[in-house]
């Protein structure tokens, strides 16, 4: 994953606050100490970060690091729990009306800001407020623009009127909630990310404090005392950045760090390099599905791809279970669309495309690519089948899966250049000006199933992420009412039609869902792997008193 | 010799500007814009309104020589903007905060590279094809051709994990604070070790090798045969006359390099982790972050320009041929 690939999968999983979701939640070693005695406080854990965070404020920032430590500092109305159900977290219960327009949320009282005031419904207004504040850098002011009005009723009563049912309407008050009385000046002159508060001292309602932030060195919080869910058990949190992973590794192996960050380790690193006893002993591994998936993606504009005979036949002939054995040595699940299996949204009985050569050429041949040219590439109205397939610099990954589906489709009869460009220019020359004819990229999935910014028809603008120029009347329907309402069962209805007409369609070929790697030190306790990964319940966490490793208080 | 000063440092002005302006096209004429750096992989919404806003803030809706001219216009007051990152921190205080580590560890490598080099240099040509010179040199090519990440990720193998000795990587352990203040100091120290010994190893190989060179050239000069044949003592012959002006283009290549002392090497910085200036510069050019690119290129042409002028004024002060040629010049 290039750095800054990395950085901007890393959003949604923490929007989502709890980080990474997985269904099948094999952690690799069960000895991950439940029960054995009560949780101690104290000690240090030690964490490390691929990337520098770029502020304190997440609300105005768009990459993993910040959000990873941002989640501690901060707290949002609602999160999610171990099974991704939504949950209340400054909040402590909610109600919709009937027809999906009104939300009122009932707040709890015993939270206090890390300085001291009370926590009111007033600083979700103010939040609120920031939000929607044109002059606010925001890249999540979308969720709130169907929202009419916010009031506070009462300082811990809050009302929330949506013009029209908004799917995503209580998710999107999972975005950490700011204080009023600190940030109201920079967020009125539209200087939110020159706040001080975004250096250093944030203030915010979650279970650790701001203690120091050297950039590119470290981040240190300590563990909020008055956390009103009672004080987290590891008394402090350094987050120490080091880009390269190769480091990260050693430092596992010297046993500098307790944790290799959220991102986890490679899959070389996880399935060869870290086994051996020593390391084994030293740390506990865990496996679950991540949020990403990597896909082969067509510039539908182009005539060759705009016939769907042929996607169809490039599904067939890739074989993704090779696929996932050579670039990820096993870690990841096959894709059947842009769902994860075991989610509710997910349709598991929609058409697949096994690995079939004969019908991959059978599929080809009927599009009208019959004649091979002298040197074995199909041939068809005198143009020779050939085409660059690009990708972005620093991800080896898809680099990979770039070279073995060239050889794949070599096999086809279709020649594939291979082109990696640095991630700016390819985003600004390639994909912005739509001047590609395949690509590789990944797509970080929400944990909501609305993928209207991704599939729907009025997408396609250069700035928007309709990037391949899909359109299907029936798929734009079933996006718009399932963005529409807020009923569970009836959007499962929408979504699996859409997953049927996706499937059929394979405007992209999806190829596979990675696996997240964690590892984090045995001597940390009260980790419960689960569909919302190993961090959702990181409070919980502790180091038995004999196994303390740091002497902080 | 004052008059020749202020020439050079009147001319260094335009010279400046040429830099900046150039620079400042190639920096523009890379393909993406900060406010394009966004939704890499995670469906963002794409809001066109905030980026336009952005984009009016940093000044990037007008045309590029405006662009320039408003920079050039601050930066004469000594305004170096704030960087386009979300932190939106002065740029100064960026630079401020990577520019003393930098510093610190090129310093020191460069002295350990300058006092070493020297004598396995003078030795070398002095005993030319002798065991040490032989060893030596097989030591040089072994220096060129390591690749700096492999022999820091051998060391901090054998020094970090296996043996346990030094700390692999940052700068100082995560229980610092609690530290006694010698433990602190010993703590800071043992964590640029590694750093200092990998940047040193390459940077040894040249010098030395340059010093060679720059010493089998004298000891070949017909003073060096008037001294001998005086009947002085070898080691005055050749520590005092031939060692003193084998070091001239040494002092040179000494002068060239002061720039680079507060450049940062990027590979060495990322995999110690070491947060200096060649981390940051890299990153400034992946965000497209143009004041912080800027800000550390001013200061980098500064540096340069001034080392330049240092060792032009120090040439003039030692060799009156260059004073002369000057002056003739301006007739």
């Amino acid at each position: 994953m290039s750095r800054l690939g990395l950085r901007h999968l890393g959003w949604l999983l923490v929007l989502a606050l709890g980080g990474c979701g997985g269904e099948a939640d094999s952690a690799v070693d069960r000895a991950t100490g439940q029960a054995a005695g009560k949780p101690t406080y104290g000690d240090t854990f030690i964490d490390a970060l691929t990337g520098n965070i770029s502020g304190l404020i997440p609300n105005v920032l768009t990459d993993s690091a910040s959000f990873e430590v941002g989640s501690l500092i901060y707290s949002g109305l609602v999160t999610r729990d171990k099974d991704l159900n939504i949950v209340g977290e400054l909040a402590e219960s909610w109600e919709f009306s009937r027809n999906c327009l009104d939300l009122t949320f009932k707040l709890r009282r015993n939270v206090r800001w890390h300085d001291g005031r009370p926590f009111t419904a007033d600083d979700v207004v103010f939040t609120y407020e920031a939000m929607m504040n044109p002059k606010t850098p925001t890249a999540y002011r979308e969720d709130f623009r169907a929202v009419s009005t916010v009031e506070a009723v009462d300082p811990y009563t809050l009302h929330v009127r949506y013009a029209k049912p908004y799917a995503k309407a209580l998710q999107s008050w999972a975005t950490w909630i700011l204080p009023r009385h600190v940030l109201e000046t920079y967020v009125k002159e539209g200087r939110l990310r020159e706040a001080p508060q975004n250096r250093s001292d944030p203030i915010g309602t979650g279970p650790y404090r701001f203690k120091e932030w050297k950039p590119g060195e470290k981040v240190v919080l300590v563990a909020n005392p008055d956390y009103f869910e009672g004080r987290p058990y590891l008394s402090r949190i350094v987050y120490r950045i080091i880009p390269s992973q190769a480091t990260i590794f050693l430092e596992l192996k010297a046993q500098g760090i307790d944790s290799a960050g959220p991102a986890g380790l490679t899959a070389l690193q996880f399935k060869r390099q870290a086994e051996f006893p020593a390391f084994r002993k030293a740390y506990n591994k865990y496996q679950y599905q991540d949020n990403v998936y990597t896909y082969l993606g067509f510039n539908l504009s182009d005539p060759r791809f705009a016939d769907r005979r042929v996607r169809q036949a490039f599904a067939h002939a890739i074989n993704k279970r090779e696929l996932i054995e050579g670039v990820r040595l096993g870690l990841g699940r096959e894709a059947t669309g842009p769902y994860k299996p075991g989610t509710w949204a997910y349709n598991p009985n929609v058409r697949t495309y096994p690995y079939d050569m004969a019908k991959a050429r059978e599929l080809l041949a009927a599009a009208g690519w019959r004649t091979k040219n002298a040197d074995g590439i199909l041939v068809k109205d005198g143009q020779p089948f050939e085409f660059v397939l690009r990708t972005n610099q620093g991800n080896d990954e898809r680099r990979k899966v770039a070279e073995i589906i060239q050889a794949s489709l070599k096999d086809l009869g279709v020649k594939v250049d291979i082109q990696v460009i640095e991630w700016a220019s390819f985003l600004k020359e390639y994909i912005k000006k739509r001047r590609f004819e395949a690509i590789i990229l990944g797509w970080g999935i929400g944990l909501d199933p609305d993928q209207f910014e991704v599939w729907h028809s009025s997408k396609t603008g250069p700035d928007d992420l309709n990037r391949i120029g899909y359109a299907n009347p029936e798929a734009d329907e079933m996006l718009e009412k399932g963005r529409a309402s807020c009923i569970e069962a009836e959007r499962k209805k929408y979504y699996d039609r859409f997953q049927e007409i996706l499937a059929e369609d394979e405007p992209i070929v999806f190829l596979y869902f990675r696996d997240a790697l964690p590892v984090v030190s045995s001597r940390v306790r009260g980790i419960a792997p689960s569909p919302n990964g190993i961090r959702y319940n990181f409070n919980e966490w502790y180091v038995p008193r004999p196994l303390q490793r740091y002497t902080a208080g | 010799m004052l008059p020749y000063a202020l020439r050079r440092l009147v001319l260094a002005l335009p010279l400046l500007l040429g830099i900046t302006l150039i620079s400042f096209c190639l920096m523009h004429l890379a393909p993406g814009e900060p406010t394009d750096m966004g939704s890499a992989d995670i469906p963002t919404q794409s809001d066109k309104e905030m980026r336009d806003r952005l984009r009016q803030e940093w000044g990037l809706d007008k045309p590029l020589h405006v662009q320039y001219w408003n920079w050039v216009t601050r930066i004469v007051q000594l305004d170096f903007g704030r960087s386009f990152s979300p932190d939106a921190r002065p740029v100064l205080q960026k630079i401020r905060e990577r520019l003393p580590i930098t510093l610190l560890l090129n310093l020191v490598e460069m002295m350990i590279i300058v006092t070493l080099a020297i004598p396995i240099g003078a030795v070398s040509a002095t005993r030319q094809y002798s065991k040490f010179d032989k060893i030596t040199t097989v030591f040089v090519f072994v220096g060129f051709a390591t690749p700096d990440f492999w022999l820091a990720l051998m060391l901090m193998i054998l020094f970090g994990v296996q043996l346990g000795w030094l700390p692999i990587s940052g700068l100082r352990s995560p229980t610092w604070e609690y530290l006694s203040f010698w433990r602190q100091q010993w703590d800071f120290f043992s964590h640029l070790i590694l750093p200092i010994v990998v940047a040193t190893f390459g940077g040894l190989a040249s010098f030395s090798r340059y010093m060679r060179q720059s010493m089998l050239e004298v000891v070949r000069q017909d003073y060096i045969q008037s001294a001998r044949a005086k009947g002085l003592a070898e080691s005055v012959v050749i520590g005092k006359h031939a060692l003193r002006n084998a070091l001239l283009p040494i002092v040179t290549i000494l002068g060239l390099s002061l720039p680079g002392l507060i450049g940062g090497s990027v590979i060495i910085e990322s995999i110690f982790a070491i947060p200096g200036m060649g981390q940051l510069m890299v990153q400034a050019v992946w965000e497209r972050d143009y004041p912080v690119m800027m800000g550390n290129l001013v200061i980098v042409s500064l540096l340069t320009l001034g080392a330049n002028l240092v060792a032009d004024l120090t040439y003039s002060l030692v060799d009156p041929r260059i004073r002369v040629a000057a002056r003739r010049s301006r007739r």
